[in-house]
Protein backbone atom coordinates (compact mmCIF):
# COMPACT_ATOMS: atom_id res chain seq x y z
CA UNK A 1 0.00 0.00 0.00
CA UNK A 2 2.13 3.16 -1.39
CA UNK A 3 -0.05 5.93 0.48
CA UNK A 4 -0.34 3.88 4.19
CA UNK A 5 0.16 7.28 6.68
CA UNK A 6 -0.49 10.71 5.05
CA UNK A 7 0.33 13.13 6.71
CA UNK A 8 -1.00 16.39 4.65
CA UNK A 9 -0.65 20.72 5.27
CA UNK A 10 -0.28 19.96 8.98
CA UNK A 11 0.80 22.47 11.46
CA UNK A 12 0.65 22.51 15.18
CA UNK A 13 -0.09 25.60 17.46
CA UNK A 14 0.34 25.82 21.17
CA UNK A 15 -0.99 28.42 23.33
CA UNK A 16 1.93 29.73 25.58
CA UNK A 17 1.27 32.64 28.30
CA UNK A 18 3.21 33.95 26.15
CA UNK A 19 1.30 34.43 23.02
CA UNK A 20 0.93 31.48 20.22
CA UNK A 21 4.06 29.37 19.70
CA UNK A 22 3.98 27.91 16.34
CA UNK A 23 5.91 23.59 16.90
CA UNK A 24 5.26 22.63 13.76
CA UNK A 25 4.21 23.96 9.89
CA UNK A 26 3.43 22.88 6.35
CA UNK A 27 4.37 18.67 7.59
CA UNK A 28 3.30 17.14 4.03
CA UNK A 29 4.64 13.11 4.69
CA UNK A 30 3.69 10.16 3.42
CA UNK A 31 4.68 6.54 4.41
CA UNK A 32 4.08 3.09 2.93
CA UNK A 33 3.09 0.40 4.35
CA UNK A 34 5.67 -1.54 6.41
CA UNK A 35 8.32 1.19 5.59
CA UNK A 36 10.74 1.60 8.81
CA UNK A 37 10.94 5.61 9.13
CA UNK A 38 13.14 8.38 11.61
CA UNK A 39 12.57 11.22 12.60
CA UNK A 40 15.76 13.10 12.65
CA UNK A 41 16.55 16.22 13.92
CA UNK A 42 17.88 19.01 16.89
CA UNK A 43 16.01 18.72 20.65
CA UNK A 44 12.91 20.92 20.36
CA UNK A 45 12.33 21.10 16.00
CA UNK A 46 9.15 19.57 17.05
CA UNK A 47 9.85 15.42 16.55
CA UNK A 48 7.75 14.18 18.89
CA UNK A 49 4.94 16.73 18.55
CA UNK A 50 4.91 14.81 14.96
CA UNK A 51 4.69 11.65 16.53
CA UNK A 52 2.31 12.45 18.95
CA UNK A 53 -0.08 13.50 16.13
CA UNK A 54 0.02 10.38 14.31
CA UNK A 55 -0.28 8.49 17.77
CA UNK A 56 -3.64 11.01 18.16
CA UNK A 57 -2.66 12.16 21.91
CA UNK A 58 -2.93 15.73 20.43
CA UNK A 59 -4.85 17.46 17.45
CA UNK A 60 -3.08 19.13 14.98
CA UNK A 61 -4.38 23.09 14.62
CA UNK A 62 -3.80 22.66 10.48
CA UNK A 63 -3.64 19.98 8.41
CA UNK A 64 -5.03 16.73 8.72
CA UNK A 65 -4.01 13.17 8.74
CA UNK A 66 -5.09 9.78 7.66
CA UNK A 67 -4.49 6.35 8.36
CA UNK A 68 -5.34 4.19 5.28
CA UNK A 69 -7.68 7.01 4.27
CA UNK A 70 -9.36 7.30 7.43
CA UNK A 71 -8.79 10.66 9.60
CA UNK A 72 -6.97 10.01 13.29
CA UNK A 73 -9.50 11.67 15.27
CA UNK A 74 -7.60 9.94 18.41
CA UNK A 75 -5.64 7.69 20.36
CA UNK A 76 -5.67 4.04 19.56
CA UNK A 77 -4.55 1.09 19.32
CA UNK A 78 -4.08 0.61 16.26
CA UNK A 79 -1.36 2.74 16.83
CA UNK A 80 1.14 1.29 19.28
CA UNK A 81 3.28 3.97 21.26
CA UNK A 82 6.59 2.98 23.10
CA UNK A 83 7.21 5.86 25.01
CA UNK A 84 10.78 7.42 25.85
CA UNK A 85 10.74 6.23 29.38
CA UNK A 86 9.00 2.81 28.70
CA UNK A 87 5.43 4.18 31.15
CA UNK A 88 5.20 0.42 32.57
CA UNK A 89 3.04 0.37 35.30
CA UNK A 90 4.81 -0.47 38.28
CA UNK A 91 2.20 -2.33 40.01
CA UNK A 92 1.71 -4.64 36.97
CA UNK A 93 4.51 -7.53 36.43
CA UNK A 94 5.80 -6.95 33.34
CA UNK A 95 3.00 -9.97 31.76
CA UNK A 96 0.19 -8.37 33.56
CA UNK A 97 1.21 -4.76 31.42
CA UNK A 98 1.74 -6.99 28.56
CA UNK A 99 -1.29 -8.41 28.89
CA UNK A 100 -3.58 -5.47 29.83
CA UNK A 101 -2.41 -4.39 26.21
CA UNK A 102 -3.95 -7.65 24.63
CA UNK A 103 -7.07 -8.24 26.53
CA UNK A 104 -8.05 -4.57 25.39
CA UNK A 105 -7.63 -5.35 21.91
CA UNK A 106 -8.58 -8.70 21.81
CA UNK A 107 -10.44 -9.48 24.79
CA UNK A 108 -14.10 -9.38 23.10
CA UNK A 109 -13.24 -11.95 20.52
CA UNK A 110 -10.78 -14.05 22.02
CA UNK A 111 -10.05 -16.72 25.11
CA UNK A 112 -8.09 -16.10 28.17
CA UNK A 113 -5.64 -19.10 26.84
CA UNK A 114 -5.78 -17.08 23.43
CA UNK A 115 -4.67 -13.78 25.12
CA UNK A 116 -2.24 -15.39 27.41
CA UNK A 117 -0.33 -17.42 24.71
CA UNK A 118 -0.52 -13.68 22.69
CA UNK A 119 1.38 -12.06 25.80
CA UNK A 120 4.20 -14.97 26.23
CA UNK A 121 4.50 -15.19 22.71
CA UNK A 122 4.93 -10.97 22.68
CA UNK A 123 7.55 -11.42 25.51
CA UNK A 124 9.05 -14.23 24.31
CA UNK A 125 9.94 -11.94 20.90
CA UNK A 126 11.76 -9.84 22.88
CA UNK A 127 13.42 -12.27 24.47
CA UNK A 128 12.41 -11.99 28.17
CA UNK A 129 10.27 -15.08 29.04
CA UNK A 130 12.67 -15.38 31.78
CA UNK A 131 11.88 -11.75 33.53
CA UNK A 132 7.81 -12.31 32.58
CA UNK A 133 6.65 -12.00 36.44
CA UNK A 134 8.90 -9.72 37.87
CA UNK A 135 7.66 -6.25 38.71
CA UNK A 136 9.09 -3.13 36.19
CA UNK A 137 11.37 -2.16 39.11
CA UNK A 138 13.14 -5.38 39.60
CA UNK A 139 14.51 -5.29 35.90
CA UNK A 140 17.10 -3.05 34.08
CA UNK A 141 16.11 -0.24 31.87
CA UNK A 142 16.51 -2.19 28.80
CA UNK A 143 14.74 -4.53 29.91
CA UNK A 144 12.01 -2.27 30.74
CA UNK A 145 12.21 -0.73 27.09
CA UNK A 146 11.66 -4.31 26.03
CA UNK A 147 8.49 -4.44 27.66
CA UNK A 148 7.43 -1.67 26.27
CA UNK A 149 8.27 -2.89 22.49
CA UNK A 150 6.69 -6.12 23.51
CA UNK A 151 2.96 -4.37 24.90
CA UNK A 152 3.47 -2.44 21.90
CA UNK A 153 3.61 -5.47 19.50
CA UNK A 154 1.24 -7.26 21.00
CA UNK A 155 -1.73 -5.27 20.28
CA UNK A 156 -0.18 -6.26 16.67
CA UNK A 157 -1.16 -2.48 15.40
CA UNK A 158 -0.82 -0.97 11.78
CA UNK A 159 1.39 1.65 12.94
CA UNK A 160 4.33 1.13 15.55
CA UNK A 161 5.09 4.51 17.00
CA UNK A 162 8.46 4.92 18.78
CA UNK A 163 9.74 7.94 20.51
CA UNK A 164 13.22 7.60 21.39
CA UNK A 165 12.85 4.06 22.50
CA UNK A 166 16.54 3.65 23.36
CA UNK A 167 17.82 7.16 24.30
CA UNK A 168 17.95 6.65 28.18
CA UNK A 169 20.16 3.47 27.82
CA UNK A 170 23.99 3.24 27.19
CA UNK A 171 25.62 2.64 24.17
CA UNK A 172 26.13 -1.05 24.64
CA UNK A 173 22.32 -2.05 25.51
CA UNK A 174 21.48 0.51 22.76
CA UNK A 175 23.13 -1.51 19.81
CA UNK A 176 21.40 -4.38 21.08
CA UNK A 177 17.89 -3.29 21.37
CA UNK A 178 18.39 -1.82 17.73
CA UNK A 179 19.27 -5.11 16.27
CA UNK A 180 16.61 -6.80 17.77
CA UNK A 181 13.89 -3.83 16.49
CA UNK A 182 15.42 -4.92 13.25
CA UNK A 183 14.68 -8.80 13.87
CA UNK A 184 11.26 -7.72 14.99
CA UNK A 185 10.19 -5.38 12.28
CA UNK A 186 11.87 -7.98 9.84
CA UNK A 187 9.42 -10.65 11.16
CA UNK A 188 6.37 -8.77 11.85
CA UNK A 189 6.61 -6.46 8.40
CA UNK A 190 5.59 -3.51 11.20
CA UNK A 191 5.15 -0.03 9.57
CA UNK A 192 7.40 2.04 12.43
CA UNK A 193 8.25 5.73 12.71
CA UNK A 194 10.72 6.24 14.93
CA UNK A 195 11.85 9.45 16.96
CA UNK A 196 15.79 9.74 17.27
CA UNK A 197 18.33 11.62 17.76
CA UNK A 198 21.12 9.19 17.13
CA UNK A 199 22.38 9.51 13.48
CA UNK A 200 23.92 5.78 13.09
CA UNK A 201 20.50 4.38 14.44
CA UNK A 202 18.55 6.28 12.26
CA UNK A 203 21.15 5.22 8.73
CA UNK A 204 20.74 1.76 10.49
CA UNK A 205 16.91 1.20 10.95
CA UNK A 206 15.30 3.20 8.26
CA UNK A 207 14.17 3.27 4.77
CA UNK A 208 13.59 6.65 5.16
CA UNK A 209 14.91 9.29 7.66
CA UNK A 210 12.80 12.77 7.73
CA UNK A 211 15.16 15.16 8.58
CA UNK A 212 13.43 18.22 10.42
CA UNK A 213 13.99 22.19 10.46
CA UNK A 214 14.86 23.41 13.56
CA UNK A 215 12.36 25.06 15.59
CA UNK A 216 10.06 27.42 16.22
CA UNK A 217 7.75 26.42 12.92
CA UNK A 218 9.93 23.50 12.21
CA UNK A 219 9.02 21.93 9.01
CA UNK A 220 10.31 18.50 7.18
CA UNK A 221 14.09 19.76 5.41
CA UNK A 222 14.62 16.92 3.42
CA UNK A 223 13.88 12.96 3.22
CA UNK A 224 16.60 10.77 2.71
CA UNK A 225 15.99 7.02 1.28
CA UNK A 226 18.23 4.93 2.57
CA UNK A 227 18.68 1.63 0.27
CA UNK A 228 20.98 -0.29 1.92
CA UNK A 229 20.24 -4.34 1.60
CA UNK A 230 18.23 -5.91 4.17
CA UNK A 231 19.17 -7.88 6.64
CA UNK A 232 21.72 -5.10 7.64
CA UNK A 233 24.77 -5.87 10.04
CA UNK A 234 26.13 -2.84 11.69
CA UNK A 235 29.59 -4.74 11.73
CA UNK A 236 29.80 -4.61 7.97
CA UNK A 237 27.77 -1.42 6.99
CA UNK A 238 30.26 0.42 9.22
CA UNK A 239 33.03 -0.19 6.33
CA UNK A 240 29.92 0.11 3.84
CA UNK A 241 30.58 3.17 1.50
CA UNK A 242 26.92 3.78 1.09
CA UNK A 243 26.47 3.32 4.49
CA UNK A 244 29.19 6.22 4.81
CA UNK A 245 27.47 8.62 2.68
CA UNK A 246 24.18 8.19 3.86
CA UNK A 247 25.63 8.88 7.31
CA UNK A 248 27.68 11.93 5.91
CA UNK A 249 24.20 13.46 4.39
CA UNK A 250 22.18 13.14 7.49
CA UNK A 251 25.32 14.99 9.51
CA UNK A 252 25.76 17.22 7.20
CA UNK A 253 22.25 18.31 7.42
CA UNK A 254 22.08 18.58 10.88
CA UNK A 255 25.60 20.18 11.66
CA UNK A 256 25.71 22.20 8.28
CA UNK A 257 22.24 23.50 7.10
CA UNK A 258 20.56 23.31 10.70
CA UNK A 259 23.55 24.23 12.61
CA UNK A 260 22.24 27.59 14.00
CA UNK A 261 20.28 25.82 16.93
CA UNK A 262 23.32 25.60 18.93
CA UNK A 263 24.00 29.17 18.67
CA UNK A 264 20.51 29.90 20.30
CA UNK A 265 21.00 27.13 22.59
CA UNK A 266 24.16 28.70 24.01
CA UNK B 1 0.66 20.58 49.75
CA UNK B 2 -1.77 18.92 52.54
CA UNK B 3 0.19 16.23 52.89
CA UNK B 4 2.99 18.42 53.90
CA UNK B 5 1.14 20.77 55.94
CA UNK B 6 -0.57 17.96 57.59
CA UNK B 7 2.73 15.95 58.36
CA UNK B 8 4.05 18.90 60.43
CA UNK B 9 1.94 17.89 63.11
CA UNK B 10 3.66 14.37 63.71
CA UNK B 11 7.11 16.51 62.86
CA UNK B 12 5.95 18.04 66.01
CA UNK B 13 6.98 14.70 67.82
CA UNK B 14 10.82 15.16 66.98
CA UNK B 15 10.95 17.96 69.19
CA UNK B 16 9.75 16.35 71.96
CA UNK B 17 12.29 13.29 71.80
CA UNK B 18 15.30 15.21 71.46
CA UNK B 19 14.05 17.34 74.33
CA UNK B 20 14.45 13.61 76.40
CA UNK B 21 17.56 12.95 75.32
CA UNK B 22 19.06 16.15 76.35
CA UNK B 23 17.67 15.75 79.61
CA UNK B 24 18.61 12.22 79.78
CA UNK B 25 22.14 13.63 78.94
CA UNK B 26 22.40 15.91 82.41
CA UNK B 27 21.10 13.24 84.65
CA UNK B 28 23.88 11.87 86.19
CA UNK B 29 22.57 8.21 87.02
CA UNK B 30 21.83 7.46 83.76
CA UNK B 31 24.64 8.73 80.94
CA UNK B 32 27.48 6.52 82.38
CA UNK B 33 25.27 3.06 81.46
CA UNK B 34 24.44 4.61 77.92
CA UNK B 35 28.77 5.02 77.42
CA UNK B 36 29.29 1.74 78.38
CA UNK B 37 26.58 0.23 76.40
CA UNK B 38 28.45 2.58 73.19
CA UNK B 39 31.67 1.25 73.75
CA UNK B 40 30.29 -2.80 73.46
CA UNK B 41 28.70 -1.90 70.62
CA UNK B 42 31.60 -0.24 69.62
CA UNK B 43 33.92 -3.55 69.69
CA UNK B 44 31.99 -5.64 68.30
CA UNK B 45 32.40 -4.65 64.37
CA UNK B 46 36.16 -5.53 65.09
CA UNK B 47 35.45 -8.89 66.43
CA UNK B 48 34.20 -10.78 62.64
CA UNK B 49 33.08 -14.43 64.12
CA UNK B 50 30.65 -13.25 66.48
CA UNK B 51 27.21 -12.75 64.58
CA UNK B 52 25.21 -13.70 67.41
CA UNK B 53 27.11 -10.98 68.82
CA UNK B 54 26.65 -8.54 65.99
CA UNK B 55 22.87 -9.35 66.72
CA UNK B 56 22.90 -8.37 69.93
CA UNK B 57 24.63 -4.72 69.67
CA UNK B 58 21.71 -4.54 66.84
CA UNK B 59 19.08 -5.47 68.83
CA UNK B 60 20.38 -3.06 72.01
CA UNK B 61 21.19 -0.19 69.50
CA UNK B 62 17.32 -0.67 68.57
CA UNK B 63 16.43 -0.94 71.96
CA UNK B 64 18.12 0.69 74.32
CA UNK B 65 17.89 4.24 73.62
CA UNK B 66 13.85 4.17 73.38
CA UNK B 67 13.84 1.78 77.12
CA UNK B 68 16.45 4.66 78.53
CA UNK B 69 14.21 7.50 77.31
CA UNK B 70 11.10 6.02 79.01
CA UNK B 71 13.21 5.46 81.98
CA UNK B 72 14.42 8.71 82.69
CA UNK B 73 10.63 10.20 81.69
CA UNK B 74 9.82 7.50 84.72
CA UNK B 75 12.80 8.72 87.04
CA UNK B 76 11.45 12.61 86.27
CA UNK B 77 8.12 11.83 87.18
CA UNK B 78 9.64 10.18 90.49
CA UNK B 79 11.22 12.79 91.86
CA UNK B 80 8.84 15.43 90.93
CA UNK B 81 6.32 13.41 92.64
CA UNK B 82 8.50 12.69 95.44
CA UNK B 83 7.42 14.97 98.10
CA UNK B 84 3.44 14.28 97.83
CA UNK B 85 1.52 16.44 96.76
CA UNK B 86 -1.69 16.03 94.09
CA UNK B 87 -0.16 14.39 91.50
CA UNK B 88 0.25 10.73 91.99
CA UNK B 89 3.93 9.18 91.39
CA UNK B 90 4.79 6.08 88.99
CA UNK B 91 4.39 3.66 92.19
CA UNK B 92 0.63 4.82 93.29
CA UNK B 93 -0.22 5.03 89.70
CA UNK B 94 1.18 1.45 88.86
CA UNK B 95 -0.63 0.28 91.55
CA UNK B 96 -4.10 2.06 90.81
CA UNK B 97 -3.58 0.46 86.85
CA UNK B 98 -2.82 -3.14 88.35
CA UNK B 99 -5.78 -3.01 90.04
CA UNK B 100 -7.91 -1.29 87.12
CA UNK B 101 -6.78 -3.79 84.21
CA UNK B 102 -7.29 -6.58 86.39
CA UNK B 103 -10.54 -6.21 85.80
CA UNK B 104 -11.50 -4.04 82.72
CA UNK B 105 -14.59 -5.22 81.24
CA UNK B 106 -17.36 -4.68 84.55
CA UNK B 107 -20.20 -2.93 84.28
CA UNK B 108 -21.75 -0.90 87.26
CA UNK B 109 -24.69 0.91 85.31
CA UNK B 110 -23.93 3.29 82.71
CA UNK B 111 -21.40 5.65 84.18
CA UNK B 112 -19.48 3.27 86.08
CA UNK B 113 -17.46 0.74 83.19
CA UNK B 114 -14.54 -0.46 83.06
CA UNK B 115 -11.97 0.96 81.26
CA UNK B 116 -11.66 -1.60 78.34
CA UNK B 117 -15.35 -0.80 77.38
CA UNK B 118 -14.77 2.91 77.77
CA UNK B 119 -11.72 2.52 75.07
CA UNK B 120 -14.05 0.28 72.88
CA UNK B 121 -16.79 2.40 72.45
CA UNK B 122 -14.08 5.60 71.71
CA UNK B 123 -12.97 3.19 69.32
CA UNK B 124 -16.10 2.48 67.73
CA UNK B 125 -17.04 6.04 67.55
CA UNK B 126 -13.49 6.39 65.86
CA UNK B 127 -14.82 3.81 63.59
CA UNK B 128 -17.95 4.69 62.24
CA UNK B 129 -17.18 8.59 61.48
CA UNK B 130 -13.87 7.62 60.27
CA UNK B 131 -15.63 4.75 57.97
CA UNK B 132 -18.02 7.28 57.04
CA UNK B 133 -15.30 10.08 55.73
CA UNK B 134 -13.65 7.14 54.02
CA UNK B 135 -16.91 6.39 51.95
CA UNK B 136 -17.45 9.65 51.32
CA UNK B 137 -14.11 11.36 51.22
CA UNK B 138 -12.15 9.26 48.92
CA UNK B 139 -14.50 8.92 46.40
CA UNK B 140 -15.09 12.86 46.42
CA UNK B 141 -10.81 13.31 46.85
CA UNK B 142 -11.33 11.33 43.28
CA UNK B 143 -14.22 13.47 41.40
CA UNK B 144 -12.20 16.81 42.67
CA UNK B 145 -8.60 15.44 41.37
CA UNK B 146 -10.27 14.84 38.25
CA UNK B 147 -12.32 17.79 37.47
CA UNK B 148 -10.67 20.76 37.86
CA UNK B 149 -14.02 22.68 37.51
CA UNK B 150 -14.99 20.92 40.99
CA UNK B 151 -11.91 21.48 42.68
CA UNK B 152 -12.00 25.24 41.89
CA UNK B 153 -15.69 25.20 42.86
CA UNK B 154 -14.69 22.93 45.96
CA UNK B 155 -11.69 24.20 47.29
CA UNK B 156 -12.52 27.60 48.75
CA UNK B 157 -15.09 26.04 51.24
CA UNK B 158 -12.61 22.98 52.29
CA UNK B 159 -10.34 25.81 52.64
CA UNK B 160 -12.90 27.44 54.53
CA UNK B 161 -13.84 24.62 56.84
CA UNK B 162 -10.23 22.88 57.28
CA UNK B 163 -9.06 24.93 59.76
CA UNK B 164 -12.30 25.32 61.68
CA UNK B 165 -11.78 22.84 64.92
CA UNK B 166 -14.19 19.95 64.86
CA UNK B 167 -15.88 20.21 68.25
CA UNK B 168 -17.05 23.58 66.81
CA UNK B 169 -19.36 21.61 65.00
CA UNK B 170 -20.64 19.75 67.98
CA UNK B 171 -23.31 21.86 68.92
CA UNK B 172 -24.50 20.98 65.35
CA UNK B 173 -24.30 17.79 65.50
CA UNK B 174 -26.22 17.60 68.84
CA UNK B 175 -29.00 19.83 67.36
CA UNK B 176 -29.24 17.41 64.14
CA UNK B 177 -28.99 14.20 65.60
CA UNK B 178 -30.38 15.11 69.78
CA UNK B 179 -28.49 12.67 71.16
CA UNK B 180 -24.91 12.69 72.47
CA UNK B 181 -23.63 9.43 70.75
CA UNK B 182 -23.63 10.58 67.41
CA UNK B 183 -22.76 13.96 68.14
CA UNK B 184 -19.42 12.95 68.83
CA UNK B 185 -19.11 9.97 66.07
CA UNK B 186 -20.10 13.20 63.29
CA UNK B 187 -17.22 15.33 64.63
CA UNK B 188 -14.97 12.50 64.02
CA UNK B 189 -16.57 12.05 60.64
CA UNK B 190 -15.78 16.24 59.85
CA UNK B 191 -12.02 16.23 61.18
CA UNK B 192 -11.61 13.21 59.16
CA UNK B 193 -12.82 13.87 55.92
CA UNK B 194 -10.42 16.87 55.22
CA UNK B 195 -7.69 15.25 55.13
CA UNK B 196 -9.32 12.22 52.64
CA UNK B 197 -10.29 14.34 50.26
CA UNK B 198 -7.05 16.54 50.29
CA UNK B 199 -4.90 13.70 49.63
CA UNK B 200 -7.19 11.61 47.33
CA UNK B 201 -7.40 14.70 44.70
CA UNK B 202 -4.11 15.23 45.07
CA UNK B 203 -2.76 11.59 44.26
CA UNK B 204 -5.28 11.64 41.54
CA UNK B 205 -3.67 15.20 39.96
CA UNK B 206 -0.06 13.76 40.53
CA UNK B 207 -0.89 10.68 38.59
CA UNK B 208 1.64 10.60 36.00
CA UNK B 209 0.81 11.85 32.57
CA UNK B 210 2.83 8.95 31.10
CA UNK B 211 0.34 6.51 32.42
CA UNK B 212 -2.78 8.36 31.48
CA UNK B 213 -1.03 8.42 28.25
CA UNK B 214 -1.04 4.51 28.00
CA UNK B 215 -4.45 4.33 29.17
CA UNK B 216 -5.13 6.74 25.88
CA UNK B 217 -3.18 4.86 23.80
CA UNK B 218 -4.80 1.42 24.67
CA UNK B 219 -7.81 3.75 24.46
CA UNK B 220 -8.75 1.62 28.05
CA UNK B 221 -12.06 1.36 29.40
CA UNK B 222 -13.01 4.15 32.08
CA UNK B 223 -13.61 1.27 34.51
CA UNK B 224 -10.09 -0.23 33.51
CA UNK B 225 -8.62 3.29 34.01
CA UNK B 226 -9.98 3.40 37.72
CA UNK B 227 -9.23 0.33 38.87
CA UNK B 228 -5.76 -0.84 36.97
CA UNK B 229 -4.21 2.61 36.87
CA UNK B 230 -5.57 5.57 39.11
CA UNK B 231 -6.46 3.42 42.51
CA UNK B 232 -2.69 1.52 42.26
CA UNK B 233 -1.49 5.11 41.55
CA UNK B 234 -3.73 7.06 44.17
CA UNK B 235 -3.20 4.13 46.68
CA UNK B 236 0.02 5.95 48.75
CA UNK B 237 -1.54 9.33 48.79
CA UNK B 238 -5.18 7.63 49.95
CA UNK B 239 -3.28 5.61 52.78
CA UNK B 240 -1.35 8.55 54.00
CA UNK B 241 -5.38 10.57 53.99
CA UNK B 242 -6.21 7.73 56.20
CA UNK B 243 -3.30 7.64 58.63
CA UNK B 244 -3.29 11.64 58.93
CA UNK B 245 -7.28 11.46 59.72
CA UNK B 246 -7.01 8.35 62.23
CA UNK B 247 -4.62 10.43 64.24
CA UNK B 248 -6.64 13.28 64.40
CA UNK B 249 -9.49 11.43 65.05
CA UNK B 250 -7.94 9.92 67.63
CA UNK B 251 -7.25 13.64 69.17
CA UNK B 252 -10.62 14.49 68.95
CA UNK B 253 -12.82 11.54 70.34
CA UNK B 254 -11.81 12.72 73.85
CA UNK B 255 -12.14 15.76 73.66
CA UNK B 256 -15.65 15.39 72.31
CA UNK B 257 -16.40 12.54 74.61
CA UNK B 258 -15.80 14.65 77.83
CA UNK B 259 -18.20 17.68 76.68
CA UNK B 260 -20.87 14.70 75.60
CA UNK B 261 -20.34 12.16 78.18
CA UNK B 262 -21.66 8.40 78.06
CA UNK B 263 -19.04 5.48 77.70
CA UNK B 264 -15.87 6.77 76.66
CA UNK B 265 -12.24 7.08 77.59
CA UNK B 266 -12.47 11.13 77.03
CA UNK B 267 -15.98 11.04 79.64
CA UNK B 268 -13.79 8.62 81.62
CA UNK B 269 -11.13 11.18 82.02
CA UNK B 270 -13.80 13.19 83.08
CA UNK B 271 -15.34 11.43 85.06
CA UNK B 272 -12.21 10.65 87.44
CA UNK B 273 -11.65 14.12 87.44
CA UNK B 274 -14.61 14.67 89.27
CA UNK B 275 -14.21 11.52 91.66
CA UNK B 276 -10.43 13.48 92.05
CA UNK B 277 -8.50 10.22 91.25
CA UNK B 278 -5.74 11.44 89.48
CA UNK B 279 -3.88 8.26 89.07
CA UNK B 280 -6.39 6.93 86.52
CA UNK B 281 -6.24 9.97 84.54
CA UNK B 282 -2.27 9.24 83.91
CA UNK B 283 -3.53 6.21 83.30
CA UNK B 284 -5.84 7.35 80.91
CA UNK B 285 -3.29 9.64 78.87
CA UNK B 286 -0.51 6.66 78.87
CA UNK B 287 -3.55 4.36 77.27
CA UNK B 288 -5.10 7.41 74.75
CA UNK B 289 -1.59 7.52 73.96
CA UNK B 290 -0.73 3.67 73.43
CA UNK B 291 -3.67 3.02 71.99
CA UNK B 292 -3.31 6.02 68.86
CA UNK B 293 0.52 4.56 68.91
CA UNK B 294 -1.01 1.18 67.71
CA UNK B 295 -3.38 2.83 65.53
CA UNK B 296 -0.88 4.67 64.05
CA UNK B 297 1.88 2.21 63.37
CA UNK B 298 -0.48 -0.57 61.92
CA UNK B 299 -1.31 1.68 59.34
CA UNK B 300 1.85 2.45 58.43
CA UNK B 301 2.26 -1.19 58.29
CA UNK B 302 -0.56 -1.87 56.27
CA UNK B 303 0.57 1.62 54.14
CA UNK B 304 3.92 -0.24 53.41
CA UNK B 305 2.82 -4.00 52.65
CA UNK B 306 0.36 -2.65 50.08
CA UNK B 307 3.18 -0.17 48.43
CA UNK B 308 5.45 -2.64 48.40
CA UNK B 309 2.60 -4.90 46.76
CA UNK B 310 2.44 -2.68 44.15
CA UNK B 311 5.34 -0.90 43.79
Amino acid sequence: MEKFVQVQTVGQTFETKKGKFVALRDINLTIKKGEFIALIGHSGCGKSTLLNLIAGLTKPTDGVLLLEDREIAGPGPERAVVFQNHSLLPWLTCFENVYLAVERVFGTKESKQKLRDRTAAAISLVGLDHASSKYPNEISGGMKQRVGIARALSMEPKVLLMDEPFGALDALTRAKLQDELMRICETTKATTVMVTHDVDEAVLLSDKIVMMTNGPAATIGEILEVNLPRPRHRLTLAHDPDYIGYRAAVLEFLYEKQAHVEKQAA
Amino acid sequence: MSALTMNVDFGAKIPVDRGIEEIGAVEPTVAPAKEKKMEKTATVPLDPGTPFAEKLAGFGRAVLPPLLGMLVLLGIWYIATMKGGSIPGPLKTWDAAAVLFADPFYQNGPNDQGIGWNILSSLQRVGIGFGFAALVGIPLGFILGRSAFLAAMVNPIISLLRPVSPLAWLPIGLLVFQRADPAATYTIFICSIWPMIMNTAQGVQRVPQDYLNVARVLALSEWKVVTKILLPAVLPYILTGIRLSIGTAWLVIVAAEMLTGGVGIGFWVWDEWNNLKVEHIIIAIFVIGIVGLILEQSLILLAKKLTKESS
